[in-house]
């Protein structure tokens, strides 16, 4: 027996598969008008081949992806292009988007296939070229275009490639038809993705509840090594994460892909197509949809073409209007209320559920969170859904982004435990759509500040080119003055003008000498006038005698000072600190006097011996 | 066609947060019979008297909030609380007592701060706490003898006593729970002296023991029905017993490890009080944190503090912890190396 793992949390929900498992798989027929919308798969929309008006055959392609990623549509019939025009396309918020109406003839005239006998023959880039020009995409639900998944980075080598046939949604049974009815085919496309892929091992899993299925793949696996893994029936153990994590105990790194840790899943649908593609030639035209819920009295599978109407689906299952209360499309954990019957089934379109309001009743109001922890307990992903639920709540985004918002996968095991009946999942989808709208405006308003610094660097840069080359060109002005000017030096000494020159720089020099002594002598003259002044040591002549008269004119002033202040004081008047303040300068000022005496008459004798 | 717009997933489980407070309500009565078996009628009286507080309170605040009462006291939240303390009072706890535990529990803990969901701090507990600091005296001498039904003061003598509101006196009734006896004994005596005491029975603490054991089995049933997880329970009494082990083996000392599980309010603390999910911390690991360190705490507070028993106060003071070990016990997300700890910004 083969080692399973499990994966944190998950629930058990009433299975409601058996409504639709009891008819075999019905062929839908032609409906009167096709609808196809350009964009089908994730990446780009396709751009239309045909015009309005135009006759296409079967498996035509009338729409293809030029540039970037994504995949072309094929005309489902032979027909003719009735228009090109936004219609209602299956999507939560009920939006129009473009699409080809196709009316078919009736004929269903294939146009060319070109079947491939022996794809072994051929590269490998061919025959994902062969995927790619199919229009196939994972059919599963996400819609990526399935030749890019197959072509994993260079440096990443898939050892097992796991199809992916659990179908953990409650009501859903198109995998489980086609496993039962188609298993030869799913091991058909198997064997080519295996042979593109060269992986060691390759796991069909299904979950427990389908034994059926699993015998049917069972026996059509028998000469392949192929192994059929029966994994326990667990929502949502059909998530691709989850899925990885029961086959192989490993968990695809956070931000990464699963090939980084060597593993690919791909639906059982998917095989199917790329089986047809390759071994019929058959682009992906048709798919299996469920249709069930209590408002259809006839529910099973259809072969439906693409583009065929929800309105003509639900009619040939015997829809009753009056019990319809919701239209899903998808299962009834992750998918999605359609607004209106009249849009189409396109490649992603696994199960239309029109409910009653006794099987689907609406939830009871939302009551307040009293942080019971089950939400934790069953999420799948190991988050904390009540703390991104109080974060989402008081739009604290930073918060819910570190506890790692961005890894919830939507299945909605929390809201459907809860209960206070939160919906928490759409508090996660609105906090998730609030971030990215908030990362836009960001990386906006980032482009916007790059492009203004550039713009700022670019201005200064230029101003300072211009400021370079203003001084360069002045230099090269100055250069050429002094060449000039060289050159005429030149000419004057060739007819003697330098004589002239040199009695100009004598008499310059003259001058000079004669300026210098002058300043000295006005020095003098204002070391003797000013009152004690401070007499400068570079001062080469001092006046010794007039430096003694004024100490003694100082000294018989601050004698008078002296006997006045004596006097106020014995008479006691006002104006004593007045004089005590005159007294104090007086000495100050006889002090300096004897200190430039002093000071002259040292340097005065070294100039008189020497 | 006027078909139902709605987010999925579009399928619920039915089970309310009013069916899990009701199943709460119903683990609890084997405790509540047993109470009632070992100690006469006064917790059955305390029950009904809460309960009707509890409710009273809750529609008057929530029709003051102008919040639609019906819509609310339909979740059976208030009914809980009111529950809880009924069975955490003292048996003869005069009924102005009751009371002001309850409508401090309902309006102060919990209603002021936003109501249901919004509390950071276990409403009853809170309430339990008011009443001991406030009445201590009430809310330590009021404890029922260990008689069987049949010996204990009649339900209308009960009534009267706790009607009274403290005026009759009910000495002749009650008496220490067998934690007060021991700790205030055994610094006196040894322990087999201790034991001589009629509180302490033929086993652990007359009475006591079974009324442990009853909330245990509700416990259980809590934890069989996914009401609760196993973690706090069992964080709590390994803390407790690990405390005890670790300072408390001399039995002439201290109180034994048995009585600390089978007297007192273990047992209703570890299952049913402390694992309020509204105060108590998210994470599995959070939860053996927060539940443990609440086991050491009754430990140190009953061994070395004033209040003869410990829950209420350990119960709050880890409630104050919660966002803490919240902050850093998240666990680790799927396809991530380690889980994100503390606050956006600071990894940790």
């Amino acid at each position: 027996m083969t080692q399973l793992w499990d994966f944190a949390g998950g629930i058990h929900p009433p299975e409601n598969k058996q409504q639709s498992t009891g008819r075999p798989i019905r062929y839908a027929g032609l409906p009167q008008k096709l609808v196809l919308p350009l964009q089908q798969h994730i990446g780009q929309p396709a751009e239309t081949l045909v015009h309005a008006g135009d006759q296409v055959l079967k498996g035509q392609k009338i729409a293809d992806v030029k540039t970037g990623v994504g995949v072309p549509v094929h005309a489902p019939t032979s027909g003719t292009i009735e228009s090109i025009q936004p219609l209602p396309v299956p999507h939560p918020s009920g939006m129009d988007d473009w699409c080809l109406t196709l009316i078919p003839d009736g004929q269903d005239l294939w146009g060319e296939r070109s079947p491939i006998a022996d794809y072994r023959q051929l590269e490998r880039d061919a025959v994902l070229e062969r995927i790619r020009e199919s229009g196939i995409v994972g059919l599963g639900g996400a819609g990526f275009p399935t030749n890019i998944k197959l072509r994993p980075p260079r440096d990443r080598k898939v050892d097992t490639l796991i199809l992916n046939g659990a179908e953990c949604e409650p009501y859903i049974t198109a995998d489980d038809m086609t496993m039962r009815e188609r298993a030869n085919e799913i091991i058909g496309g198997l064997r080519i993705m295996a042979w593109i892929l060269r992986p060691e091992r390759c796991v069909v899993a299904i979950e427990a509840n389908k034994p059926e299925a699993i015998a049917a793949m069972r026996v059509a696996a028998e000469d392949s090594q192929t192994e059929i893994l029966v994994v326990p029936t667990k929502y949502p153990s059909g998530g691709e994460k989850q899925l990885i994590q029961i086959v192989t105990g490993m968990e695809v790194p956070h931000g990464g892909i699963p090939a980084d840790i060597g593993v690919m899943c791909q639906n059982v649908g998917t095989a199917v197509a790329v089986g047809r593609a390759v071994y019929l030639g058959e682009p992906l035209i048709s798919r299996i949809t469920t249709i069930t819920g209590q408002g259809v009295s006839e529910p099973g599978n259809f072969d439906t073409l693409i583009g065929t109407p929800v309105s003509y689906l639900l009619n040939l299952a015997g829809l009753d209007t009056r019990s319809l209360d919701r239209l899903i499309l998808g299962g009834p954990m992750m998918g999605y209320t359609l607004q209106s019957a009249e849009v189409p089934i396109t490649k992603t379109s696994n199960c239309v559920i029109a409910a009653s309001a006794r099987e689907l009743p609406p939830p009871p109001p939302e009551q307040p969170c009293i942080r019971c922890g089950m939400c934790a307990e069953v999420c799948p992903m190991e988050l904390l859904p009540q703390q991104l639920f109080w974060h989402a709540k008081a739009r604290e985004y930073e918060k819910a982004e570190h506890l790692n918002l961005f890894d919830c996968i939507e299945c909605g095991a929390c809201t459907y435990v809860c209960p206070s009946s939160i919906p928490l999942v759409q508090y996660y989808r609105h906090a998730k759509g609030e971030i990215r709208v908030q990362q836009a405006e960001q990386l906006k308003a980032d482009r916007a500040r790059e492009r203004f610094e550039a713009r700022q660097a670019r201005i200064e840069r230029e101003q300072q080119e211009k400021e370079l080359r203003r001084k360069e060109r002045a230099r090269a002005a100055a250069d050429a003055q002094a060449r000039k000017q060289a050159e005429a030096e030149q000419a004057a000494t060739s007819t003697g003008i330098p004589d002239q020159r040199a009695d100009k720089a004598a008499m310059v020099q003259q001058a000079l000498a004669r300026k210098q002594a002058k300043s000295r002598s006005q020095q003098n003259a204002a070391a003797q006038s000013a009152p004690a002044t401070v007499t400068a040591p570079e001062t080469p002549v001092v006046d010794i005698p007039a430096l003694e008269k004024q100490l003694e004119q100082a000294k018989a002033k601050l004698d008078s000072m002296q006997t006045m202040l004596d006097e106020t004081r014995t008479a006691n008047a006002d104006n004593l600190d007045k004089l005590e303040r005159a007294v104090a300068k007086n000495v100050d000022r006889v002090t300096r006097a004897r200190d430039a005496l002093d000071n002259a008459r040292q340097t005065a004798e070294p100039g008189t011996t020497g | 066609m006027a078909l139902i717009q709605q987010s999925s997933p579009h399928t619920r489980h039915a089970r309310s947060t009013s069916r899990i407070m009701l199943w709460v309500m119903i683990a609890a009565l084997p405790g509540l019979a047993a109470q009632t078996l070992f100690f006469g009628w006064g917790n059955l009286i305390n029950v009904v008297w809460c309960i009707a507080i509890a409710i009273g309170a809750e529609a008057a605040v929530l029709s003051l909030r102008k919040k639609p009462v019906a819509f609310f006291l339909k979740d059976n939240t208030a009914a809980v609380t009111g529950l809880l303390l009924g069975l955490s009072l003292p048996q003869f706890t005069p009924w102005w007592v009751s009371a002001v535990a309850v409508i401090s529990a309902i309006v102060l803990a919990k209603q002021l701060y936003g109501g249901l969901g919004s509390n950071p701090f276990n409403p009853a507990m809170v309430g339990y706490a008011i009443a001991l600091i406030s009445f201590p005296v009430a809310m330590t001498t009021n404890w029922a003898e260990a008689n069987m039904l049949w010996n204990a003061p009649g339900l209308m003598e009960t009534l009267r006593a706790i009607a009274s509101g403290g005026q009759t006196t009910v000495d002749a009734w009650t008496m220490a729970t067998p934690l007060d006896e021991y700790k205030h004994q055994i610094a006196s005596r040894t322990a087999a002296e201790v034991l001589i005491h009629p509180t302490f029975g033929e086993g652990v603490a007359r009475g006591w023991e079974w009324v442990n054991g009853a909330f245990l089995a509700g416990g259980l049933l809590l934890i069989a029905l996914r009401i609760i997880t196993w973690h706090i329970p069992v964080a709590l009494l390994a803390g407790l017993g690990l405390m005890s082990l670790a300072f408390g083996t001399n039995a002439d000392l201290y109180a034994p490890l048995s009585l600390h599980l089978l007297a007192g309010g273990t047992m209703l603390g570890a299952f049913f009080i402390a694992t309020d999910p509204v105060s108590a911390a998210t994470s599995h690991q959070g939860k053996l944190i927060y539940g443990a360190c609440i086991g050491a705490l009754i430990y140190l507070i009953r061994s070395w503090g004033n209040y003869p028993d410990a829950v209420a106060f350990s119960v709050l003071l880890m409630n104050f912890a919660v966002p803490f070990i919240d902050h850093y016990t998240p666990p680790r997300t799927y396809g991530h190396h380690k889980p994100r700890r503390g606050v956006p910004g600071k990894q940790g």
